[in-house]
């Protein structure tokens, strides 16, 4: 089978491999990359375990072929621990208990990161919403939300 | 599981898209956002010969106003769809059922010309288009194609569109001032394809025409006109069931192990009187 070369940003520093076409891109961060923040759960799309950031949108690594993301960057869980909203996340979802055996964590963060960056302020609807198609079969979401829910309160802006 | 193997080309072009596809034969598939063909891949429920990937086509992404036509080209995501300013003014009926599609990280990648060609029964922009009266632009070997929305869906995953013919747009009569549209859908969780869905385009007013294109409910989306002075008539009347009657007088949905045809059918019911009364609202 033939491969073909890809070039890519991953996590700020540039990517150059020889890759199948059938690879996945969470896959391929996994096993070339040793970027094991990336979780693969069903695999083809419904649990949301392998979100990460493409281009800068929230992608599921499963459903987007190594050789798609040739010229694009590519942001996971293990590239976003430096900024603040993350860290506000994951220390929410610590005191929160938001997680038990943290399989969906990393996506969740990612998933709930991207919700508050567009939309600071979002009630818990809408962050049940956004949140719909990442599934974590511990908590039942409502820490989850609780988490989220608190760290919006912590952005400026939020109503008193 | 993992992909089956195939071979794999990236078009620069929509002319290099058709060539590719012609040359690589019958058994290759194009590859746009991803997020239905993918997951078939991995369950190897498809097993295409070749990809031909036409992601980089940038020409085919973005969304236009031109001389009361709204053009959207075929890679524009379900994202951009949800934010675009353009589609919110003149296509109403997409901006409120693009948030019944999936969820926002299938969103970002799923695209609307993806949509239209694999023609998923439950899929919602398939029965939109229909209810729209959209035309569907098709480029092949031989150019530029234009097709009727009601022409263009012939059955459950099968469109006309020849093997080597790719989407490239649709374009979409815009919303006039006193147009009404509403869309829903029912689904056991938030983001899976519908049990049973329905839009309604009400256009040109008191003297114009309701049409009912529903989903999840038959092999393709069916459009059914009814006259707006006989269904203003009739729920003025307190006679709703009779509209209701003839908006689904064509349907008889397939059971499934998991959905009866009597509860899909029951739920297409629900849901037309529930639109009916939405776009209906001050009128009747």
């Amino acid at each position: 089978m033939s491969q073909t070369p890809i070039s890519l940003i991953v996590n700020g520093a540039r990517v150059s491999a020889l890759v199948e076409p059938r690879l996945t891109l969470a896959d391929f961060l996994r096993q070339n990359l040793d970027l094991t923040g990336v979780h693969l759960g069903c695999e083809h799309g419904v649990c949301g375990a392998c979100t990460m950031l493409l281009n800068g949108d929230i992608v599921r690594g499963c459903c987007v072929l190594a050789v798609q993301a040739h010229g694009g960057e590519v942001t996971t869980i293990e590239g976003a621990d430096g900024d603040a909203l993350t860290r506000a996340l994951q220390s929410a979802f610590h005191e929160r208990n938001a997680l038990q055996c943290g399989f969906c964590s990393p996506a969740m963060v990612l998933t709930a990161r991207a919700l508050l960056q567009e939309n600071p302020h979002p009630t818990r609807e809408e962050i049940r919403d956004h949140l719909s198609g990442n599934y974590c079969r511990c908590t039942g979401y409502q820490a989850i939300v609780d988490a989220v829910e608190t760290v919006s309160r912590q952005l400026e802006g939020a109503p008193a | 599981m993992k992909n089956p193997k195939f071979d794999y080309e990236r078009a620069d072009s929509v002319e290099d898209a058709v060539r590719l596809l012609a040359a690589a034969g019958p058994d290759a598939r194009v590859l746009a956002g991803g997020q239905s063909l993918l997951p078939t891949l991995a369950a190897r429920l498809s097993a295409p010969s070749a990809l031909i990937d036409i992601g980089g086509v940038a020409a085919l992404r973005g969304v236009a106003f031109n001389g009361g036509v709204l053009r959207i080209g075929a890679l524009t995501r379900h994202s951009d769809i949800l934010r675009d300013p353009l589609v919110a003014r003149h296509a109403p009926l997409l901006a409120e059922a693009v948030h019944h599609i999936a969820h926002p990280a299938i969103r970002n990648r799923g695209t609307f010309g993806g949509s239209l060609a694999l023609a998923d029964p439950a899929a919602e922009w398939p029965a939109c288009v229909t209810a729209l009266d959209a035309t569907i632009v098709a480029h092949g070997p031989s150019g530029e194609r234009r097709i009727a929305a009601a022409d263009f869906f012939q059955g459950v995953y099968t469109v006309d569109l020849a093997e080597n013919e790719i989407i490239v747009a649709v374009d979409i009569p815009v919303a006039a001032g006193d147009d009404r549209f509403a869309f829903d859908e029912i689904a056991r969780r938030r983001g899976d394809f519908a049990l049973a869905g329905l839009a309604i385009a009400w256009r040109g007013g008191a003297g114009g025409r309701l049409r009912f294109v529903f989903l999840g409910v038959g092999d393709r989306p069916e459009p059914v006109d009814l006259a707006a002075e006989t269904v203003i008539g009739r729920i003025a009347g307190r006679r709703m069931e009779d509209v209701v009657g003839e908006a689904v007088a064509n349907l008889s949905p397939s059971a499934d192990p998991h959905v009866s045809s009597e509860y899909r059918l029951h739920l297409a019911r629900v849901l037309c009187a529930r639109l009916l009364n939405r776009v209906m609202e001050g009128r009747a």
